[in-house]
């Protein structure tokens, strides 16, 4: 009972040593190691949400919803590839590898991708025949560690995706628990099983574009100059590194912002460095109308997009198309409801789940496991993510025909406007109800 | 005998014939003159071909080889063989940096020296460099055989697999997790049978084995600053 | 990230030729930087002269007016050459101070390429062939000289952002690779007195070479002072009045390759930028060391 005449304050929890923050100390006493987790940067950041459309009115006018065709086919790798990938959506699967996913979840994403006419991506450890039989289209991921990196498969990809960076971690490398190195994925990547998985940073055998440009050029000369190169980046400097990819002769660049997910890094990367993929956008397709390459050198922009109106606001902003991961498996059952008993076992919940790396995933999707991923249902799972992109083309199409577009790429910058200053000053769009755009001179 | 001449043939020519040639081939023999520098001269090839290469060329002549026997009668800039699948290949001449980078398989002879990284990330293949090699040579190198005559740099090894590291001169300092290892004789084989192959004037004795402590293979707090 | 090129000849007879084998080898160098380049060469020291090297984005009005102001006030004892977009002034070198004092003042948009007893500094936004035309490079003649071709990292694409970078007399840098503590490195060379005019890693480096010199360290010395105080990827290539010298950090990832024979030595980024020189057959070819000096003086 409250002593009336002795009353306590209310009791107040820190905000910079809150719950979180303090359940991390303990657990770096503990352990003497970083904690190392899959996925992307949760903290909020700006982000699309923070921007809307301005739709139809006495100045613009709408298209109809049948009759009046919006177009949402793009190609990319059009500056020096033989084969540019023409894709029926401008929506693709990124990067993610077989041994960071199960086998049933990289076939379920090809079977979807190719259902939706568009390309999956192959991932750290190299391409299977699964993957390359399940997919129409299939980017190949070009990494340090090379990892089942061959000629022969070089060759049967339709594009090569030379990875400088990843939003997640931008310079990344370091090292990786073992437990996900099954017989399988050990054999495809050379290692011995069980031990834990160091991750070189750099190219083994180049280092800054200009050395860049010569790999291209094996690589070009090794595939008979057929296939597109792309060049992912983290969000580091999008300005300059959007210039220097052009200047080595990509031509695709995906830029990947800190939303971006990977099966499983340190933490403070993840949350610590790269920017947010609002930030990375402007800054790229202004390198590129700088160079005269926009539209010429496609931008294919990921981390973090989830709905229709995030695709459509970032086509408005100046990208060819867009890439999604976390939603993508999210989409085939990742952190779905149905297993929360199993989460609480492992000391979580739906939705927070991100100890990709322990292998134990109850959806059966990052994991090894022979009896977990044999929950997923390949064909089932490939419908949702056709399902899935088709939603979100339905939507960045309504929203394209409610600004009057008949070609998704027609949106443009002056269709936004934002809701906060800080989105305002990123994507270079007025704050709503003003023509003021932070950092801009009033016109 | 087939010759391609880089200052008539464009290099797209060049590897383009070179790549057509398939396992049935009439035509075994080849030649490139005046390679003057370029970069990836040969890379991509898929047929037993015996090439010659007559001068010095630029990064990764060789670049993801399978099955050819080519002769460099000259030098060769980074990344020589990078990616090797099968074949051999001799460079008369001395290797820049990244020699046989991430190679799987077949067989690099560098009859002079190598630079810095030479076996960086090697995935099996068997490299023998007559001289000298320099720093970082066999970082993360996770399997195969690097055998060197002469000396080698600052650290040998680092962050080592299982690769096998066979070195005759002097070490300058290994990395982090290599270690000299007992020469038995199912090592002396192995090694002997690389230096013949390689025509290396050596004895397997005159060797020391050098190759992975393991103890940066699970993760323990003690070791954390070797990271 | 750029290509660089370097040539320091021991045999006088080949001096007619420098500036048509750097620019063969410049040139060559071309896809690593389109950006801009830029050719420092040491040539003709005039006894009790000294060279000061301007660069104007209008020579037509600017040499005008300038020839006429220092024709009235030293007469006798000064020349300009104009090349193109670039002057040389060769004065005596007691009235170099006032010289410098008259284009700080009076001409404030010409910018200072070189100044020196033998340096001369060319540097344009375009292709090496470009620029190397525009100068006519392939004519001159000299000792040694040094060249660069640009793929701009993290700073514009600007004539002053060009390379060579001259922060002292006859002196000059190169570089191939990206510092990393530059930002903080200018800002500490700018409490001791030595401003840079660019965004350019390179020119960081170049004037922090310098600042070691004002304090009484020969190049060699300050080049390992380099070693330890400059955090990033580079290779460098540096000029002084009478030699040339070589610098790679301790990682040593940007490539760099030189020759020596009994008439030259010659540095490339690739091997590719040597071929066409003398006796390159029998050259001795060699990749220099990671935090290495090497140094060659006449």
């Amino acid at each position: 009972m409250t002593d009336h005449r002795k009353p306590h304050t209310t009791p107040v929890k820190s905000w910079t040593f809150d719950d979180h923050t303090n359940s991390y100390i303990r657990r770096a006493a503990a352990t003497g190691i970083y904690d190392i987790r899959g996925g992307g940067a949760k903290r909020r950041v700006p982000h699309f949400d923070d921007l809307l459309f301005l739709g139809a009115s006495m100045s613009r006018y709408p298209l109809e919803g049948y009759r009046e065709k919006c177009d949402t086919s793009v190609k990319l790798g059009t500056r020096y590839a033989k084969n540019p990938i023409e894709l029926d959506i401008p929506i693709t699967i990124a990067g993610m590898s077989f041994g960071a996913l199960s086998g049933q979840a990289k076939e379920a994403l090809g079977r979807g991708a190719s259902a939706a006419g568009t390309s999956t991506t192959t991932g750290d450890g190299g391409m299977t025949p699964e993957e390359r039989g399940h997919s129409t289209k299939l980017v190949y991921q070009y990494l340090p560690s090379r990892y089942g990196m061959n000629p022969d498969d070089l060759r049967k990809a339709d594009a090569i995706e030379i990875v400088v960076g990843q939003g997640a971690k931008p310079g990344g490398g370091g090292m990786l628990l073992g437990q996900k190195i099954s017989d399988r994925v050990a054999e495809m990547r050379n290692l011995p099983k069980g031990i834990d998985q160091r991750s070189a940073c750099r190219h083994p055998d180049w280092t800054g574009p200009d050395d860049l440009e010569i790999k291209i050029l094996e690589l070009r000369e090794i595939t008979s100059w057929k296939v597109p190169i792309y060049i992912k980046i983290g969000g580091a400097r999008p300005y300059f590194d959007t210039t220097l990819a052009i200047k080595a002769g990509a031509d695709v660049v995906v830029l990947d912002g800190m939303q971006g997910g990977t099966a499983a890094t340190q933490d403070v990367f993840i949350e610590h460095v790269g920017q947010p993929t609002l930030a990375c956008i402007r800054p790229a397709v202004q390198a590129l109308q700088d160079l005269g390459m926009h539209r010429k050198v496609q931008l294919v922009l990921s981390g973090g997009i989830r709905t229709g109106a995030d695709v459509a606001k970032a086509l408005a902003l100046g990208a060819d198309a867009v890439s999604i991961g976390t939603a993508a498996l999210i989409a085939l059952g990742d952190n779905d409801p149905r297993w929360e008993k199993e989460y609480n076992k492992l000391g979580t919940t739906a939705g927070a789940y991100d100890d990709w790396h322990e292998g134990l995933d109850p959806a059966g999707i990052t994991t090894q496991d022979p009896q977990l991923s044999a929950r997923l249902d390949p064909i089932l799972a490939g419908q949702r993510l056709k399902n899935y992109l088709k939603v979100m083309t339905l939507e960045a199409q309504t929203i394209a025909r409610a600004c009057g577009k008949n070609h998704i790429l027609n949106l443009e910058p002056e269709d936004l406007c934002a809701l906060t200053m800080e989105a305002a000053a990123m994507a270079q769009v007025p704050l709503s109800g003003t023509n003021w755009i932070p950092g801009k001179p009033d016109v | 005998m087939e010759t391609i001449d880089l200052t008539k043939s464009s290099l797209r020519d060049l590897n383009e014939i070179l790549q057509r040639q398939s396992e049935i081939t009439n035509q075994k023999q080849w030649e490139v003159i005046n390679p003057k520098g370029a970069h990836a001269v040969a890379v991509g090839l898929n047929a037993p071909l015996e090439l010659s290469i007559k001068g010095s060329t630029g990064y990764y002549c060789g670049g993801m080889n399978q099955k050819a026997n080519i002769k460099v009668y000259g030098s060769v800039g980074p990344g020589v063989c990078e990616n090797m699948m099968s074949g051999c290949v001799t460079i008369e001449g001395d290797a820049s940096q990244y020699a046989g980078a991430t190679g799987q398989g077949g067989l690099l002879v560098i009859k002079g020296n190598a630079a810095s990284r030479c076996g960086i990330s090697m995935k099996g293949i068997n490299i023998v460099v007559h001289g000298n090699i320099g720093h970082m040579s066999a970082f993360m190198a996770q399997s195969g055989n690097l055998v060197v005559l002469g000396d080698a740099g600052d650290a040998l090894g680092d962050s080592l697999y299982e690769a096998r590291l066979f070195v005759r001169g002097n070490v300058k300092s290994l990395g982090a997790d290599c270690v000299e290892k007992e020469m038995r004789p199912e090592h002396l084989n192995i090694l002997q049978d690389l230096l013949n192959r390689s025509n290396a004037n050596a004895d397997a004795k005159e060797f020391k084995r050098y190759g992975s402590a393991r103890s940066l293979y699970n993760f323990d707090i003690d070791n954390a600053g070797d990271y | 990230m750029c290509g660089i090129v370097g040539l320091f000849l021991k045999d006088k007879s080949l001096e007619l030729t420098l500036g048509e084998m750097l620019t063969q080898m410049l040139i060559t160098m071309s896809d690593r930087g389109p950006d801009s380049a830029g050719i420092a060469i040491y040539k003709n020291p005039k006894n009790s002269f000294t060279k000061v090297t301007v660069q104007s984005s209008q020579p037509q009005i600017d040499f005008e007016n300038i020839k006429i102001e220092l024709d009235s006030l030293f007469n006798q004892n000064l020349e300009i050459m104009i090349i193109d977009t670039h002057a040389i002034i060769t004065i005596e070198t007691e009235y170099l101070n006032s010289i410098k004092e008259i284009l700080a003042t009076s001409f404030p948009n010409l910018r200072i390429m070189s100044i020196g007893d033998s340096i001369e500094i060319y540097k344009e936004v375009g292709l090496p062939e470009t620029v190397a035309n525009r100068f006519d490079i392939s004519k001159m003649s000299g000792s040694h000289g040094i060249g660069h071709t640009r793929m701009a990292t993290e700073s514009a694409v600007t004539t002053m952002g060009a390379h060579p970078f001259s922060t002292g007399n006859d002196q000059c840098l190169v570089h191939n690779g990206s510092l990393s503590n530059h930002n903080s490195l200018r800002r500490k060379l700018r409490k001791e007195g030595i401003e840079c005019e660019t965004d350019n890693d390179t020119e960081v480096a170049a004037a922090f070479l310098t600042y070691k010199m004002n304090e009484g360290y020969n190049l060699g010395d300050a080049l390992k002072a380099g070693i330890t105080e400059l955090d990033g990827f580079y290779t460098f290539l540096v000029g002084t009045k009478n030699g040339f010298g070589v610098l790679r950090d301790p990682i040593a990832c940007k490539p760099a390759v030189l020759a020596e024979t009994e008439q030259y030595v010659a540095f490339g980024s690739e091997y590719r930028a040597l071929v066409n020189l003398p006796n390159i057959d029998s050259a001795k070819v060699w990749e220099p060391e990671p935090a290495t000096v090497y140094f060659w003086e006449h």
